[in-house]
């Protein structure tokens, strides 16, 4: 997308800032699913930060826009994920007032290549263009009643593949927020994803994906196979 | 040419090197010491490298799972990672060990969709000097180099200058080398990278659109040590600049 009008919304801080970063394993049950895999090589220790990826403005992705499958790839893990909003600078905010920094929540659609490692992998597999849509649009903090809970739903072609919540999460919303601030400054416009739950499906080429989270709609992109591909 | 982004006299000015330090595009000469030195481009996104240069790796090999003939090792940073030159960064009082990294920054000046590595350079607008800080103390084995270490806001130092890629015929023929407090601590040449800058746009631009203003840091070789609080650290790569940052504590930051 790329656009300068990147989901613009009609209350403070007006539009996104473009700056997209997510929380990656803050699904308790994700993280207790690896088992003592979190003290073995090459992990070592379970993670004591929150796990953090960078979705630049090259991933950056509308509702409707298609979302490319690379060749080699075959299928995309489709993460469902909550995004927080920032309205107001965030440097080492405490969890009690995180949201007081909050604007609004708004969807986001974590696009990965499959891959089974959580030590290096390959930024090629999570931020090729296209890869982070985001919408369809911001809804005011005031609007949400706790968003540490709400329902999320999966849908593809139609079917529904995945029911979740926005809950079970190693950090919530506030706690996230105050752990990200502590070292990096979170600015008006900025995108903090809570991260997805535990078995993200998969979708093909040809097939539509539906991401709707309770109370901020639904965000619809079909992907697409990569131009010259087999189908 | 030479030029750099700085703030002086009420607004942002592009400015050119002066034999009294630098002049600003409307004629006024300042003092180096008299501006705020920005990040020489307005950056959009920043693509880094680790493990890029080979003398580095084998600095490393102890811990490390990569040979130089995997896929390069690249992350990213957001924008609240940059600082300019004469800028500072902190040191956290927790950390025993934070280490420069002296890097050859390149800043993409055209679109870059699935270019061929011989077609790489012409679309580099050109080159600027980089000290990308890690603070190895939060090093965590999850989604390496984890953003503690790497993405922490003012901790990695770019300028002072763009140099069009005009000036720079051969990237990989550049030498390198850091001073702490005037001692040099690293030395390296860009013609012992892993992965040339050419190389690197074609990879890069396989999977990403690489913009205008992108920049991609391109790793660091062998001879990281500790830095302290205090500590004058310059970053130089010859024919691009030298950058200056200072090595500050919480406490400048009421911590």
């Amino acid at each position: 997308m790329n656009s300068p009008d990147l989901l613009s919304f009609a209350f403070a801080p007006y539009r996104l800032s473009g700056m997209v970063v997510g929380a990656l394993l803050n699904h308790a049950p994700q993280l207790d699913a690896l088992g003592d895999a979190v003290r073995q090589p090459p992990h070592k220790a379970p993670p004591q930060a929150p796990v953090l990826q960078v979705k630049p403005r090259h991933t950056l992705a509308a509702d409707g826009d298609p979302i490319v499958v690379p060749a080699e790839a075959g299928e995309l893990e489709v993460g469902a994920s909550l995004g927080i909003v920032i309205g107001r600078v965030a440097c080492r905010v405490q969890a009690a007032a995180a949201l007081g920094v909050v604007a609004g929540y708004t969807i986001v659609h974590d696009v990965s290549v499959p891959v089974a490692s959580h030590y290096r992998p390959s930024v090629r597999l999570k931020a090729r263009d296209g890869f982070c849509p985001i919408g369809p649009r911001v809804v005011p903090v005031g609007d949400v009643r706790d968003a540490d809970a709400l329902a999320v739903r999966i849908d593809i072609d139609g079917v529904t593949v995945q029911r979740t919540t926005t809950g079970e999460r190693v950090r919530g919303v506030a706690q996230l927020i105050a752990d990200v601030s502590e070292f990096m400054t979170l600015q008006p416009g900025d995108v903090l994803m809570l991260g997805a739950a535990a078995g993200a499906p998969r979708a093909r080429p040809g097939q539509r994906v539906a991401i709707t989270i309770e109370g901020l709609g639904t965000l619809r992109n079909a992907l697409v196979a990569e131009p010259g591909a087999l189908a | 040419m030479r030029t750099a982004r700085v703030a002086v006299a009420g607004a942002v000015h592009s400015a050119r090197p002066h034999p009294q330090g630098l002049q600003l595009a409307n004629g006024r000469v300042f003092a180096e010491h008299e501006v705020v030195w920005l990040p020489p481009v307005e950056v959009g996104t920043v693509v880094a490298l680790g493990l890029n240069y080979a003398d580095h790796v084998k600095e490393l090999a102890r811990e490390l799972t990569v040979t130089t003939r995997d896929e390069p090792l690249v992350f990213f940073k957001t924008p609240g990672a940059l600082v300019g030159h004469r800028g500072v960064s902190r040191r956290p009082a927790d950390a025993a060990f934070m280490h420069y990294e002296c890097e050859l920054a390149v800043v993409i000046g055209a679109m870059a969709r699935r270019v061929s590595r011989a077609d790489a350079l012409a679309h580099v607008a050109g080159y600027t000097v980089s000290n990308d800080y890690a603070v190895r103390d939060y090093l965590e084995n999850w989604y390496r180099p984890n953003l503690r270490v790497k993405n922490r806001d003012a901790c990695t130092a770019i300028g002072p200058w763009l140099v069009d890629a005009a000036d720079v015929p051969d990237p990989q023929a550049l030498a390198l080398r850091t001073r702490v407090n005037g001692q040099v601590t690293q030395q390296g040449h860009t013609s012992n990278m892993v992965h040339t800058v050419a190389e690197l746009i074609e990879y890069l631009s396989g999977f990403m659109t690489l913009q205008a203003g992108d920049v991609i840091l391109t790793g660091t070789p062998e001879g990281v040590v500790n830095v302290n609080v205090g500590d004058e650290v310059v970053t130089e790569i010859d024919g691009i600049g030298a950058l200056v940052n200072t090595i500050v504590g919480d406490d400048a930051f009421g911590r």
